[in-house]
């Protein structure tokens, strides 16, 4: 096949890391039909976010997705990439520069895997040294060895695998657009979710313009930057980053939507470190009994944890410890769960609710105590709403 | 338009000898020295076989992708292929003759005629079993209906369009040999100018046996090379 209608300067992939993409008043009426799809969807996405587009089956989300590279066709309004509106762009030309990853995957069956993520590099006429190279450089930022991948062929892989390649080949030209659709719907959820913590450290090094379809809303809380609620009838209920969306739904579908618990999703956003902790008397045995019930009176609670000489919890001291002239060794409880600084908020919480204690103490990276987390202290945080609550994918990215 | 020439034809025959022979036996001894009688039909056998194949799929192929983009066209291709292919075929060889005569031309149209169906009907089930996803993939990656069509389509299609080229070539060798009815000779002419004769009827109907035999697994052997990706097990 001749690349004849390819564009003459698509030698150069190396345009602009991240588009922005905005949706003006993007509507979509199918002929026949009373009520559009879309309807009316406007929505800026700035250049290197993820805009995750979420609601209940049939709100017209994948449609607005597809609407994007011309897959559907808007009816009115514009959609503007960089600013120039994709009406005016030849559709096949158009989806050669936006990334494009679906739930099905959609390899090639009867391709390699190597062939497979070539695709749009080869329609463009990239050399085959430069097609070689980015197929392996791809296969490694999605965490596949390209020894062992690039000659295999779809069949031989697993789903996960399979979903990875799908991500290297829409990511083959290094588009500044990636349209996803459900791309991990069709994982079981273990593996889902270190494809997501996966995808999410790959956008930290990428950092591309998503637009991220999902009907999951945890997932859609952990991906976005910012989130695009629709409901029935293609329309737009509100669009903020996740924690505003838990904090301030716009109305009762999105309310409702976010679920009952979307206190707990919140929590699934924070990490212990982001939240005033209380402070304990930390009290190392043989320390003069005086001294440590002064350090209990200036602590926000009323018991003492046992440290050893490093600073790390031992247990709760026993009131009966504090009966000589020195501290003994009687502990009222095991200091349990020790819960670490870098831990996700809700986990924590999943802790404490477990354990017989109400209080956990709270070590840092050194396990030296830092304070103690309890669930009166998440109840309060989650009272005095934060000003600036974060999204998952920072969270992830502090991982890294 | 009789069966006068035929029945002519048979009683010309010559054939001399004693023994198995005469018997209308089955003789080593005799095969071994007249084999080079059966050359020329063997080749011309040949020949009524790919030719008619040959433009067959020509014709089958082009109308399936014709009717792959206009699918309301597959309705009428197929009632039309499957009229000719209930024509039976020793009416059909007769019936061509006013129009064509006899010899090879009648022999082909005839034979071209009943490969359209199993071709037509193998290409379009191959095309429609290409998964949506992967259509849904090519398109959003940027291929044009043309790129998708050669580049996944066809190539994903390929072991159902080679099945029916199998099939088509398997049933016209068969019906080749009926081709003599049509003036055309093949390995049917000598089948029918001593049916009677044992070793006759082995050597040409083994022959046509060979040859769809041969034909098929050059067709499979091209399919294990051309589809490699079926092999991939897990």
């Amino acid at each position: 096949m001749s690349n004849t209608d390819s564009p003459p300067n698509s030698e150069a992939p190396s345009r602009a890391a991240a588009a922005t993409l905005e949706f003006r008043e993007a509507t979509k009426l199918y002929p026949g039909q009373s009520d559009p799809a879309v309807d009316k969807l406007s929505l800026e996405v700035p250049s290197g976010h993820i805009c995750v587009l979420v609601g209940p089956s049939g709100c017209g989300k994948t449609t607005a997705m597809r609407m994007v590279n011309r897959m559907i066709d808007i009816t009115d309004g514009d959609i503007l990439l960089d600013g120039g509106s994709i009406r005016d762009r030849k559709p096949a030309e158009l989806r050669r520069e936006i990334g494009y990853a679906i739930q099905q995957i959609g390899l090639f069956p009867h391709l390699s895997i190597a062939d497979n993520i070539a695709t749009v590099p080869k329609l463009l006429g990239w050399d085959k040294g430069r097609i070689a190279t980015r197929v392996d450089e791809l296969l490694e930022l999605v965490s596949l060895d390209p020894d062992e991948t690039r000659d295999r062929y779809p069949a031989q892989l697993s789903g996960g695998q399979r979903q990875r390649v799908g991500v290297a080949r829409a990511l083959a030209v290094d588009p500044p657009l990636m349209l996803m659709d459900e791309p991990f719907g069709a994982i079981d959820p273990i593996n889902r979710e270190r494809l997501q913590n996966e995808f999410l450290r790959l956008q930290k090094e990428i950092r591309k313009t998503i637009v991220f379809v999902t009907h999951d809303i945890d997932e859609a809380i952990k991906m976005g930057d910012k989130i695009a609620i629709l409901q029935k009838g293609g329309k737009l209920a509100q669009y903020a980053p996740p924690a505003e969306l838990l904090m301030h739904p716009a109305n009762e579908f999105v309310e409702e939507f976010v679920g009952a618990d979307r206190s707990l999703k919140r929590l699934a956003l924070q990490r212990v470190r982001d939240i005033d902790l209380w402070t304990a008397a930390q009290v190392r045995e043989g320390e003069p009994v005086a001294e440590a019930r002064r350090k209990i009176e200036d602590s926000d609670i009323e018991i003492a944890l046992l440290v050893d000489d490093d600073g790390r919890p031992q247990g709760w001291l026993a009131d009966a410890a504090l009966g000589g002239e020195r501290v003994e060794r009687k502990l009222r409880s095991a200091a349990d769960p020790i819960v670490e600084l870098d831990d996700i908020l809700r986990d924590a919480l999943a802790d404490l609710l477990m354990s017989d204690t109400r209080y956990g103490p709270v070590v840092d990276d050194a396990g030296r105590v830092a304070g103690v987390l309890s669930i009166d202290v998440i109840g309060n945080f989650l009272h005095d709403a934060p000003t600036e609550a974060r999204s998952g994918a920072e969270l992830v990215e502090e991982e890294v | 338009m009789t069966f006068e020439p035929l029945l002519a034809q048979l009683e010309t025959r010559d054939r001399s000898g004693a023994g198995c022979v005469a018997e209308n036996g089955f003789c080593p001894d005799w095969i071994a020295d007249n084999y080079e009688r059966y050359v020329d039909p063997f080749v011309q056998h040949i020949y009524l076989t790919i030719i008619p194949v040959a433009i067959g799929f020509a014709i089958a192929f082009g109308l399936a992708l014709l009717a792959h983009r206009r699918q309301w066209l597959v309705g009428p291709v197929i009632g039309i292929t499957g009229a000719l292919y209930t024509i039976p075929s020793v009416a059909f060889f007769f019936l061509l003759q006013p129009l064509t005569g006899l010899g090879n031309t009648t022999a082909i149209v005839a034979l071209v005629c009943y490969t359209l169906l199993i071709i037509f009907r193998n290409v379009i089930t191959g095309l429609r079993a290409v998964p949506d996803e992967a259509k849904d993939a090519a398109r959003g990656m940027g291929l044009t209906d043309r790129q998708m069509l050669w580049r996944v389509e066809l190539p994903l299609a390929l072991p159902e369009i080679l099945a029916g080229l199998r099939i088509a070539t398997t049933t016209t060798v068969g019906l080749a040999a009926l081709a003599f009815l049509a003036g055309a000779g093949g390995l049917g002419a000598e089948l029918d100018q001593d049916p009677f004769f044992k070793s006759n009827v082995a050597v040409a109907g083994g022959l046509a046996i060979l040859l769809a035999a041969l034909l098929d697994v050059i067709i499979l052997g091209f399919q294990r090379i051309a589809t490699p990706w079926q092999r991939a097990g897990i």
